[in-house]
């Protein structure tokens, strides 16, 4: 296992005025691995998201990227680190093709004019090395994919631009479940090819299926980080609902800290 | 660099054969996509049924006169689009037109101004008008319909205002006049004419050689020669007719030639098309258009996008009410109202602008436009009268929004939206 977490982050706290949403929230993940964010409605895993995403200025705690600290103040400057939310509602034109959501926000250009040629090809290669093989044309209206190929697309543009760490909300909520393997198939694939990929999920058999480690969020704390080889489901059950599971996680659930 | 693509398609052929790409629309506008279809076949249809019940309409000075006739509406709609595109509504771009058709004439006539600054000056008039309507849009959030509801109103006070409460401000200046009354030299007009297919043939040809020298899935030559010959025969026919000579005496004086304002409409479509098709801008609107969230996401300026969208519709305005001014040889109170602004919606609608946003061609409203044009032409030479013409516009116009609606629920159905 990689030594250094691409990502890492120490003593996260947000607050929304008086509620306090997450305290002193430590994660941390790893290139070439799947790093799942689990957790009950409510408990914090998309406000974490949304600080690391630049959407949310933080209150106190560090960000480090690539072992260096750095502030994240809007979704342009964590894309600018190579950081790429997917969202769980998707965020496609469906009146544009692939390409040209691809390339969305960020078109190559040779002078005033748009270089479709040079995002043809940008855009073909990067659905081929995702080995993405259910799209008929990538000149194809995004409006007449399925819902798992919407989800290959909207994952192939996060990793268009070279990214390091590709954060996936629910990308399985909506999905059947031919779609839904082949979508993890595809999140596996992006952490072979050496990113890192924080999948968030409500689903355990998902996150049992593809992912390298498990996070667990248990009302804005984080109750713990582990190894998916070394928990059991009903353990990852239980962080999720109690915060502890035996020896794992939180173990003064009502008190102040941890 | 030989792309494999997306392997299972187009690893075999490069380029599909003219019978996929006939087959490809085929399905499309099975699926609900017509674009401009209805448009053409209306065109078509409109056009029999006149020739054939008033066969003057087909005459030579007819055929002039639909061009004169829809070119301020097709000005007016081609701005229009971008403001559909986005989803929105400029129910003002009709007195948009007239208010700056008023500056035009009182910078003229009282200032005394030379007609580059009195139209540059109404321009100006239409692109502030824009920033106004736009920022109340996208700033404040206001919706389009009650901003330009508003504005419509507004600005018919504001005409009234400018030329007095009602007097009628003739036009005299030559070069305003003779936008809409006079005609290019016969072969000036071949020679604009063989310059607009040779570009079109050389950038179609040009693109597909790129395209293909690098791998990627060209038009094959049999499309582009279809397109090209298309627009060769119909402009050749279109030229040829307007060269034709009109007058009743040609002794006396002799009237022929392509209209001046033609290619002025020709070179703002060219314009407009490039703009929405080929550039980082035009992309966005189309985002906008079909997901604002999503093109909020990507980094677009969203409320950018839309201001820029009114200021392009109002200043499209302003030459159309500059077309109106040049038209009439006047400015009055009823400059670009009553059905001016209708007649530009419809026209957008009609040519298959989509008023639910993000679908939608530059070159649909002029389609539009003709049919407007040809419709309002028709009926006035069966004899018909304004409430008539008014009644039929009107219907069509609905029936344009309600094939829209439906090749919208359509697409929904058969998936393709």
């Amino acid at each position: 296992m990689s030594s250094q977490p691409v990502l890492e982050i120490r003593g996260l706290d947000k607050s929304f005025g008086p509620v306090q949403v997450l305290h002193e929230v430590a994660f941390s993940a790893y290139a070439g691995e799947v790093t799942a964010l689990v957790g009950d409605n409510g408990a914090g895993k998309s406000t974490l998201v949304k600080c690391i995403g630049g959407t949310y200025s933080i209150d106190a705690g560090e960000l480090l990227f690539d072992g260096r600290p750095v502030q994240v103040n809007s979704p342009r400057e964590a894309a600018d680190l190579g950081i790429e939310i997917v969202y769980q509602d998707l965020a496609l034109c469906d009146n544009l093709d692939i390409v040209q959501n691809m390339f969305l926000g960020r078109e190559k250009k040779s002078g005033l004019v748009l270089d479709e040629a040079t995002m043809e090809e940008m855009a073909a290669k990067t659905l081929d090395s995702l080995s993405v093989r259910t799209v008929k044309s990538i000149r194809q209206l995004v409006s007449s994919l399925s819902g798992g190929q919407r989800q290959t697309v909207a994952i192939a543009k996060a990793v268009l631009w070279n990214s390091k760490v590709v954060i996936l909300d629910e990308p399985t909520a909506a999905l059947g479940v031919a779609q839904t393997a082949q979508v993890l198939e595809l999140v596996r694939r992006l952490a072979d090819n050496g990113l890192a990929v924080i999948l968030i999920s409500h689903n355990m058999n998902d996150v049992f299926a593809v992912s390298d480690r498990i996070a667990a969020l248990y009302l804005g704390r984080m109750a713990a980080q582990v190894k998916t080889a070394d928990v059991t489901h009903s353990q990852v059950v239980e962080l999720i609902t109690s915060g502890r599971s035996g020896e794992l996680g939180l173990q003064n659930v009502n008190g102040v800290t941890a | 660099m030989s792309t494999t693509m997306l392997p299972g398609t187009k690893t075999a052929a490069p380029s599909p054969g003219i019978g996929q790409n006939v087959r490809a629309y085929i399905g499309r506008v099975r699926g609900g996509d017509m674009g401009a279809l209805p448009a053409i076949l209306g065109l078509l249809v409109l056009c029999t049924t006149f020739a054939i019940l008033r066969p003057v309409f087909f005459s030579a000075i007819n055929f002039a006169n639909l061009f004169t006739q829809g070119a301020a509406i097709s000005m007016i709609a081609m701005g229009l689009v971008f403001v559909l595109l986005l989803g929105e509504i400029d129910l003002s771009a009709g007195y948009t037109s007239g208010v700056c058709a008023a500056v035009l004439a009182v910078a003229m006539t009282q200032n005394g101004l030379p007609w580059y600054v009195s139209a540059g000056a109404a321009i100006l008039t239409g692109i502030v008008i824009g920033l106004v309507l736009g920022a109340l849009v996208a700033k404040l959030g206001i919706p389009s319909f009650v901003v330009t509801l508003a504005a419509f109103l507004a600005f018919q006070g504001l005409l009234l205002v400018l030329v007095h409460e009602g007097n009628n401000i003739a036009i005299r200046d030559p070069v305003i006049i003779a936008i809409e009354n006079r005609y290019l030299p016969p072969v000036l007009g071949w020679i604009l004419y063989a310059v607009c297919v040779l570009v079109y043939a050389g950038v179609q040809v040009v693109r597909a050689r790129r395209r293909a020298g690098r791998g990627l899935m060209a038009d094959p030559a049999t499309l582009i020669a279809f397109r090209v010959g298309t627009l060769a025969v119909l402009g050749g026919l279109a030229v040829y007719a307007l060269n034709l000579e009109r007058s009743r005496n040609a002794l006396l004086v002799s009237l022929k030639g392509v209209p001046i304002v033609v290619p002025i409409v020709v070179a703002l479509l060219i314009f407009w098309t490039f703009v929405l098709r080929r550039t980082a801008f035009g992309r966005h609107i189309y985002a906008v258009g079909g997901n604002a969230e999503a093109a909020r996401r990507a980094g677009i300026n969203v409320d950018r996008i839309r201001v820029s969208a009114f200021v392009i519709c109002s200043g499209m305005a302003s030459i159309g009410g500059i077309i109106l001014a040049s038209q009439a040889s006047s400015v009055d109170p009823s400059t670009g109202g009553s059905d001016v602004l209708l007649f530009a919606v419809g026209a957008a609608v009609i040519g298959g602008t989509s008023l639910f946003g993000g679908k939608g061609r530059v070159l649909d409203a002029l389609l539009g436009g003709a049919v407007v044009a040809v419709i309002n032409n028709g009926m006035g030479l069966m004899g018909y009268s304004a409430s008539v013409k008014y009644i039929v516009t009107g219907l069509v116009l609905l029936l344009a929004a309600g094939v829209d609606a439906l090749s919208r629920k359509r697409a929904a159905a058969s998936g393709l939206r």
